[in-house]
């Protein structure tokens, strides 16, 4: 606030002033009739304003902020369908336990309940999707109701929270001093501690184990534990599974690195979980896609489970010893507790796990020219030097991502896991470049997700945002026409897809639009990216049936997978 | 997974408008059925208490009471089975009761320690205040009289302890949040 030295603010002016003292850098939000006194106030603050194209846009764009960050995301809408287009993003944002603040406008308090002009309970509606919901009615609350929101979306596991602020608290005025004090909060409880006699017997645990094996979840990327994790792995030689996004929580090139476990990860990291005598998961939730059938689960490890939400205990896997803290503090005490040790017998069982695969892989085919989203994902990792900060939508080519683009470096993948949200990835990825604009950023979707969001393209072009768009383009839904070719006796139940072209759309946007058809062409068009001022799309034509290899069903053993067909079809097409 | 049992929570919450939503939604989200659930006011200003009974295993009733915990209005969780307990629920039973049958209703009633809070020319109302068996049996006897209409109240719960179970806790003592979080 500059314009005056009065302390009377109006309540859409103590909004701005909490997000300038929380911190906030850029909000990304949509005007609209109950939320106009907070955007007119807003000049007068030097807060940045992304206009999106849509609400759903605003709620990803501040998850992948959030991502990319670290910190807060703060996402502004009117009430109303802008509170509601926020949901999906909402719902996103907590089931991956991002930190993120929506703050949207009420109809007056008056009016409330009255089924007046955009009114909509939406305290009611993110009830369950938010860590936390305020509705504010009076100018007084917003600032302790704003901090409060800030404190609970950060603190603990994170979350997304939600502050409906009625039309006439953001008109009123008040005499506003701003309370610095700790926010004080009786029944929220975010900190625990695992008990040091726990973290012994699991030390001895790690230590008496033959075949162990660590798990890296999100928790270990979010905590800032991922310097901690690799100490303590290459002192007590244990190799480490990922999953999705625990990816770039240990280095992918670390010698100790599996890969990614569960449905779509390697056939022999489910192997090694299945062969393992303990588990040390950490910050991970034992998720339906990572777990497979739970009754032949891991069936001869004892489990530790290091998590700082103590519901996660025992939730979908029972565990021999739950450590509830915060991860990067439990690997700290764990660190000095465990025995310096070496495991050759159970490394050179891994290796022999790993068998054919690489030869079956589609990486390693005789270069025949035709287009496979594997080799885009390969040939990028490659061309960026695995530097880039990668943003992913849902489908085939996360999963390809996430199979061929090794990630070493934590907060370098940022993809909608829990809740699986196409049109995800462009709007993150927009907010993942402003959250780290030194970044070289590159947003992978498919087809389809990216038809949800495109219209973000033209949010790209007003703010002059540079991200790179890889459109893998197959034509089809691709992951749920998998799941027909395999599951439902190749009915195409409403999964082909004709797309626009999305070089023109490029175009229409006044961006840069290149098609790669071969394989020979990547590179080329990557530099022509990176060359660029500007976003550019790049439109992959990628082979259109191809499937995502290895498999486990949903519902089976975890060592029960459907495996890349060798040799590949690809050997019939080049004859 | 052991097996499934009746859990009866007491859960101090902040008396605000939209708590026991946040409570009920939360079970149901979570997929458990309440079998009931008593709210009112306490001792303190500002904090009520509820009673909620529901089936679970025992990991089941762990996760809920983690669960109610993260609610950021929830001020403190008691899982009852972990202490001696009264627990008490209070029921209103509209019996057919005409002149010929009121004495026989009303012995009945008297074994079961109900008191008759109103009696009319063809019905009577027992009260009754007891364990949930307790006022299940009273039920069942009086059942072939013809039951008009019932009403119960849930159970409350009481942990026997001579301490207030709010002090327990240090209930209303508001924690300072970690410097590193405020820091960030």
């Amino acid at each position: 606030m500059s314009s005056s030295d009065s302390k009377r603010r109006t309540g859409a002016e103590i909004m701005w002033e909490v997000l300038e003292r929380e911190g906030v850098g850029v909000v990304f939000g949509y005007p609209g009739g109950a939320i106009m006194p907070a955007y007119d106030a807003m000049l007068k603050y030097s807060i940045r304003h992304v206009l999106v194209r849509h609400e759903q846009g605003a709620a990803h764009m501040a998850d992948g902020y959030a991502r990319a960050s670290g910190k807060v995301g703060v996402a502004l809408a009117t009430s109303g369908p802008g509170a509601t287009n926020l949901v999906t993003g909402i719902a996103t944002a907590m089931l991956d336990s991002v930190p993120m603040v929506c703050v949207t406008g009420q109809v007056s308090s008056k009016l409330i309940g009255s089924d007046a002009f955009q009114e909509t309970d939406i305290t009611g509606v993110t009830l369950p999707i938010t860590k936390h919901n305020y509705l504010v009615t009076r100018v007084q609350d917003i600032a302790p109701m704003m901090r409060e929101a800030f404190y609970v979306a950060r603190s603990g596991r994170p979350g997304p929270v939600l502050v409906d602020i009625t039309k006439d608290a953001q008109q009123a005025s008040m005499d506003f001093v701003w309370d610095d004090t700790p926010v004080r909060l009786p029944g929220y409880r975010p900190e625990h501690h695992a008990r040091p006699e726990d973290v012994k017997r699991a030390a001895e645990m790690i230590d008496r184990a033959e075949r162990p094996i660590a798990f890296c979840g999100h928790g270990v990327i979010a905590a800032g534990g991922a310097d901690l994790l690799r100490e303590l792995i290459e002192k007590s030689e244990i190799p480490v599974a990922s999953t999705l996004l625990g990816l770039g929580g240990f280095p992918a090139s670390h010698p100790l690195s599996l890969g990614m476990m569960g449905m779509h990860g390697e056939a022999w990291v489910n192997r090694a979980i299945q062969e393992s005598d303990l588990i040390l998961a950490l910050g991970m939730r034992f998720d339906d896609r990572v777990t497979g059938r739970l009754e032949t689960y891991a069936t001869r490890a004892r489990k530790i489970h290091c998590e700082l939400d103590p519901a996660e205990i025992n939730k979908n896997v029972r565990v021999d010893l739950p450590l509830v803290g915060d991860v990067a503090e439990t690997l700290r005490a764990l660190l000095p507790a465990v025995s310096k040790n070496a495991r050759p017998a159970w490394l050179a069982r891994i290796h022999e796990l790993k068998g054919d695969s690489a030869v079956r892989d589609i990486q390693s085919l005789p270069h025949s020219g035709r287009l496979f989203a594997a080799h885009v994902m390969h040939d990028l990792w490659r061309i960026t030097e695995g530097r880039a900060l990668v943003v992913t939508d849902v489908g085939q080519h996360q999963m390809w991502e996430a199979q061929y683009y090794k990630h070493d470096f934590p907060r370098k993948l940022i993809t909608s896991g829990g809740l699986g949200t196409m049109g995800f990835a462009l709007p993150a990825g927009i907010g993942a470049k402003l959250a780290r604009p030194e970044e070289e950023v590159w947003v992978i979707v498919g087809d389809g997700g990216f038809q949800m969001t495109a219209a973000e393209l033209s949010t790209c072009a007003q703010e002059g945002i540079k991200v790179h768009v890889a459109v893998i383009n197959n034509g089809y839904l691709g992951m749920v026409r998998q799941w027909q070719q395999f599951f439902y006796e190749g009915r195409y139940a409403a999964t082909p897809m004709r797309g626009p072209d999305f070089v023109k759309l490029a175009e229409a946007h006044g961006l840069t639009g290149i098609r790669v058809t071969e394989r020979g062409q990547i590179r080329d068009a990557v530099a022509a990216a990176r060359a660029s001022k500007e976003t550019v799309v790049i439109d992959f034509r990628v082979e259109q049936e191809d499937s995502v290899y290895p498999m486990v069903p949903a519902g089976a053993d975890l060592g029960d997978m459907i495996r890349r067909p060798s040799p590949i079809v690809e050997t019939a097409a080049d004859d | 997974m052991s097996k499934a049992t009746l859990h009866t929570f007491i859960a101090y919450v902040e008396d605000l408008p939209g708590v026991l939503n946040r409570v009920t939604s939360l079970l149901r989200r979570r997929n458990y059925n309440i079998i009931s659930l008593t709210v009112g006011r306490t001792e303190r200003p500002g904090v009520s208490r509820m009673t909620i009974v529901l089936e679970a295993d025992d990991d089941g009733a762990r996760r809920i009471e983690a669960n109610l915990y993260k609610l950021v209005n929830v001020l403190w969780v008691e899982n009852t089975a972990e202490a001696a307990t009264m627990v008490r629920e209070l029921a209103l039973v509209k019996v057919r009761a005409d002149a010929n049958r009121r004495g026989e209703v009303m012995r009945l009633c008297d074994v079961f320690r109900a008191r008759v809070v109103d009696v009319g020319p063809e019905a009577l109302v027992a009260e009754i205040t007891g364990t949930v068996d307790k006022i299940d049996g009273l039920v069942d006897v009086l059942r072939p009289f013809g039951i008009v209409e019932m009403v119960r109240t849930g159970v409350v719960a009481m942990v026997r302890s001579a301490e207030a179970t709010a002090d327990r806790v240090a209930l209303g003592t508001r924690s300072t949040p970690p410097k590193d979080v405020r820091a960030a």
